[in-house]
């Protein structure tokens, strides 16, 4: 494998340097101590790290967003656990048709579904609450959670659970015992892409969010559309501070290839 | 007997119920809405009609619209797969070290905010930006490129957003590929090129077609990214959604592009994947 | 006349040594296995003759050339793969006639030695199948056939029974070795199967730990080991620590009978089981049976004696000669005996 060509070697590097510069430029901009955008810049302060912490809205937002992850992927889990195992361990009319149903929101373009959304809560006059927002995640993060464990539900030998039974085990025993430990990595990997997912979500809630339940992207989205200042380029640092330490967990736990197949 | 046949339905019901109540009854609310008649003066009204989707179908405005979108979302589609294919296949060739470092940094994005990375376009594809910047100062051109609120300038940053699906798209179908093949075709006289475009990449074209197809799918409905790069002028389909429903209050009107939007996406997503299932039955299942 | 050479190959992957020394004349028209357990380094040994694998040190002449520094794709060997390798997205014809295209050879042609080779093989009928669609053996045989079909001058086999149950490898072990007699084809097949090694191969090559044990005929190496290792990988063995004592071995306080031809020290005393008999009174050795194991065509005894446990195999004619527990001489001819110095090959 050492017979790799130069130019091989050369576009890898121009495609790291491609995939980096963005996040790089966001991270050193974020550094100046001007009070508008310019790179490269002379003085470097701490100054606009220092203005998140009064920028009350966004800290406000950071919460939700954190919250609404939080129970939305819990949520999801929920719903998707029972559903994995009934779709890779039975067989059973309809089956097909679940799995396209509960997937489909990968395949619906978010802004079609926030649109969607955004009516349904309108009929049911809940526009802008938060359950409303918290639904609507839910609804979108499930099939990445169903996607890892239906994949850790297919590789489980069913000889344990047929061992546990035949050791006196109850059909709840050896679910609660053999069965859902089993499946741990898979529901653990998909609540965290699930989190992180709901997390980043901006083009559904940005009609599903009000005033009063703005998550971060939505926030730092408006915040775009009228100013771009170094204030969020702080803020944008401070989240790709936050994803690194995640993927390097994540890399540790489960290799970064393998949790990020269940996002495409 | 019966507890065990109605088992399964048991434990699907629920997710299926929350499916159907936030995704298939609110696509059914927003078509009956698309059908809505509206004025600016009155609102949304009552009754049932067809002029949205005529307004759609005639308008040069929209045409253009749509066509820039798919325009778009095409070279995109095609630029991520002439980058991320080989990418992915350089990083199978990597040491397990610069491996893991090559993934953070390929696939790591997936993870950050697409409001962070289109943020950090901006900030390098402005007139005073860095890109321009830099081409100034080695002297490549004289003048700044304009890159900020056109088509070249969304291009490139959507590119950026979604081109690790293809990459991750293509290193599975490329774990899966028996490197005795490629030993086996080298044993047979083939070079490296020949083994590559004869025996690797007939391999892993299911991959990069269904990598292309997320890229699609995603890149043509984008919103974030048109809107911030692409600005008010430069329009394309979700942007004009948004528009709109939160500026001009027409959802009626919304209602129909998003949908129009929806059926040539899944039309598209689902021609191709049959295409492929197809193409690929008898050798790959 | 050596056809084939591997003159002091050794490879090394930093600190750790896949193949220490290997030296091997081949003979064209030769059927050589390559045997040993997983780890022996009889696969790299393969994958360096092959090309995919450069050696650390050491030469590879091939009919007088040296194809040392050659590229895999140069040096017109025919290799079947453990997988097989068979291209998934090729039919069974696209594949055999995948390696003549690189020889650039005529469409008219190719077709007719793709046709013939498969004739070959007994898969004419199956040319515009996929490899998905075929079973196992059939697989086999279509690696088998593209191997082939493009003359090589070494035919290289890698575990190629490896993926298949036990009945339908013994008929593709003959059905392999019949094909090989007919084409007079030089052959080097790794395995790590002794019964697959002795059935098929003209000479085995016995390599541990990198190293090659002993290289010798089937027969002659089952009856010859070189040392402890070769006794007991090829067929089971008794391996009794002793020491030379005049004409015989002492093994604890028993005197074995030898052939000793001048040797003396510690020295290893092989016997096999079936070349010992019971003995109602009397015996080399007396022991007691402890476990006996019906295995169809014969019966393994395994007993306690006085020189530590011993194993004795005797062919199954009727009823058995011993049950546990009954106390038992043990008789074998002192020719029967081999007598190594302790060491001397592992």
């Amino acid at each position: 494998m050492s017979r790799t060509p130069i130019a091989l070697h050369i576009f890898h590097w121009l495609f790291v340097l491609f995939m980096v510069a963005p996040l790089a430029v966001v991270v050193l901009v974020s550094f100046t101590d001007k009070g508008y955008i310019s790179f490269p810049f002379d003085g470097a302060s701490l100054r606009w790290f220092q203005a998140i912490w009064n920028q009350k809205s966004f800290i406000d937002s950071f919460w939700l967003s954190l919250a609404l992850g939080a129970t939305a992927a819990t949520l999801a889990v929920v719903l998707a656990v029972p559903a994995a195992m009934a779709i890779a361990w039975h067989r059973f009319p309809a089956r097909d048709l679940a799995l396209a149903l509960l997937m489909s929101p990968l395949m619906l373009p978010a802004i079609v579904l926030g649109i969607a959304i955004l009516r349904l809560l309108s009929h049911l006059g809940m526009t802008g609450s938060l359950a409303g927002l918290v639904a609507a995640h839910m609804v979108v993060v499930l099939p990445y959670v169903l996607r890892l464990v239906i994949a850790a539900a297919a590789g489980y030998d069913h000889a344990l659970s047929q061992a546990a039974r035949s050791l006196g085990a109850s059909a709840w025993a050896a679910f609660r015992r053999i069965e859902l430990p089993q499946l741990v990595p898979g529901i653990a990997g998909g609540w965290i892409i699930a989190f992180v997912t709901s997390f980043d979500e901006l083009t559904m809630s940005i009609f599903v969010s009000s005033a009063g339940t703005t998550t971060l992207p939505v926030r730092m989205y408006n915040y775009i559309a009228n100013t771009i200042d170094p204030l969020l380029a702080a803020i944008s640092t401070v989240l790709i501070a936050l994803t690194l330490v995640l993927m390097i967990v994540l890399d540790r736990l489960f290799g970064l290839d393998r949790i990020l197949g269940g996002k495409a | 007997m019966t507890k065990r046949l109605l088992l399964p339905y048991g434990l699907v019901g629920p997710g299926l119920l929350a499916a159907l109540a936030l995704v298939a009854l609110p696509l059914l609310l927003t078509l009956s809405l698309s059908f809505l008649p509206f004025t600016y003066a009155d609102g949304i009204g009552d009754g049932f009609t067809m002029a949205n989707y005529v307004e759609i179908a005639t308008d040069g405005y929209y045409q253009e619209i749509f066509l820039r979108t798919f325009l778009l979302a095409l070279i995109v589609t095609g630029v991520s797969i002439l980058i991320g294919a080989p990418e992915a296949y350089i990083l199978a060739r990597l040491s397990p070290f610069m491996r893991a470092i090559a993934f953070v940094v390929v696939l790591g994005p997936l993870l950050i905010s697409v409001v962070v990375r289109t943020l950090g376009w901006t900030i390098l594809l402005g007139n005073e930006g860095v890109i321009n910047r830099v081409l100034l100062s080695i002297g490549l051109i004289s003048e700044p490129i304009r890159l900020m609120y056109t088509f070249t300038g969304m291009a490139i940053a959507l590119v950026h957003v979604l081109v690790p699906f293809v990459v991750l798209a293509v290193w599975t179908s490329l774990q899966k590929l028996d490197p005795a093949t490629e030993q086996a075709a080298e044993s047979l006289g083939a070079g490296p090129l020949t083994t590559l475009t004869r025996i690797v990449l007939p391999q892993v074209l299911p991959g990069v077609l269904s990598g292309g197809l997320i890229v699609f799918a995603l890149a043509s409905s984008a919103f974030a990214t048109p809107a911030i790069i692409g600005g008010r002028r430069l329009k394309v389909v979700s942007t004009t959604i948004y528009d709109e429903f939160l500026n001009y209050l027409n959802w009626p009107l919304g209602a129909a592009l998003a949908l129009v939007l929806l059926v040539i996406v899944l039309v598209i997503s689902v021609g191709v994947s049959r295409f492929v299932e197809r193409r690929y039955k008898q050798a790959f299942q | 006349m050596a056809f084939l050479k591997l003159e002091s190959l050794r490879k090394a992957y930093g600190e750790f040594v896949a193949v220490k020394e290997c030296s091997l004349s081949i003979g064209e028209g030769e059927f050589v296995c390559l045997l040993g357990p997983s780890g022996c380094g009889k696969t790299t040994t393969l994958q360096m003759i092959a090309g995919f694998v450069e050696p650390t040190e050491g030469r590879i002449i091939l009919n007088g050339a040296d194809i040392t520094r050659l590229g895999p794709s140069k040096r017109g060997l025919g290799i079947v793969f453990q997988s097989y390798a068979l291209f998934p997205h090729m039919t069974v014809a696209a594949n055999v006639a995948f390696g003549l295209e690189m020889r650039a050879i005529a469409k008219r042609e190719r077709r007719e030695r793709v046709a013939h080779m498969l004739d070959l093989v007994r898969l004419d009928g199956f040319a515009d199948r996929y490899p998905r669609q075929l079973s196992g053996g059939q697989r086999q045989r279509v690696a088998l056939a593209r191997a082939l079909v493009i003359e090589p001058s070494v035919l290289l086999l890698d575990e190629p029974m490896g993926a298949l149950d036990a009945l339908l490898r013994e008929e593709m072990q003959i059905e392999l070795r019949a094909l090989q007699k007919r084409l007079g084809i030089t052959t080097i097949m790794v395995t790590h199967d002794q019964v697959e090694a002795m059935s098929l191969a003209d000479r085995v090559v016995l390599l541990n730990n990198g190293s090659v044990e002993q290289v010798a005929e089937p027969f002659a190496m089952y009856e010859h080991p070189s040392g402890r290792f070769a006794s007991t990988f090829l067929g089971k063995s008794n391996v009794l620590a002793g020491d030379v004592s005049g004409a015989s071995v002492l093994v604890g306080d028993q005197e074995l009978p030898a052939d000793l031809a001048g040797m003396s020290g510690a020295v290893d005393y092989i016997i096999r089981p079936e070349k010992i008999t019971f003995a109602a009174a009397g015996g080399l050795v007396r022991g007691q049976v402890t476990a006996r194991v019906f295995l169809g065509d014969r019966w393994l005894y395994q007993l306690d004696t006085p020189v530590g446990p011993m194993q004795v195999i005797d062919t199954n004619v009727g009823l058995p000669k011993a049950v546990e527990g009954d106390a038992v001489g043990l008789v074998w001819a002192a020719e029967n005996a081999r007598v190594v110095a302790r060491g001397a090959a592992s």
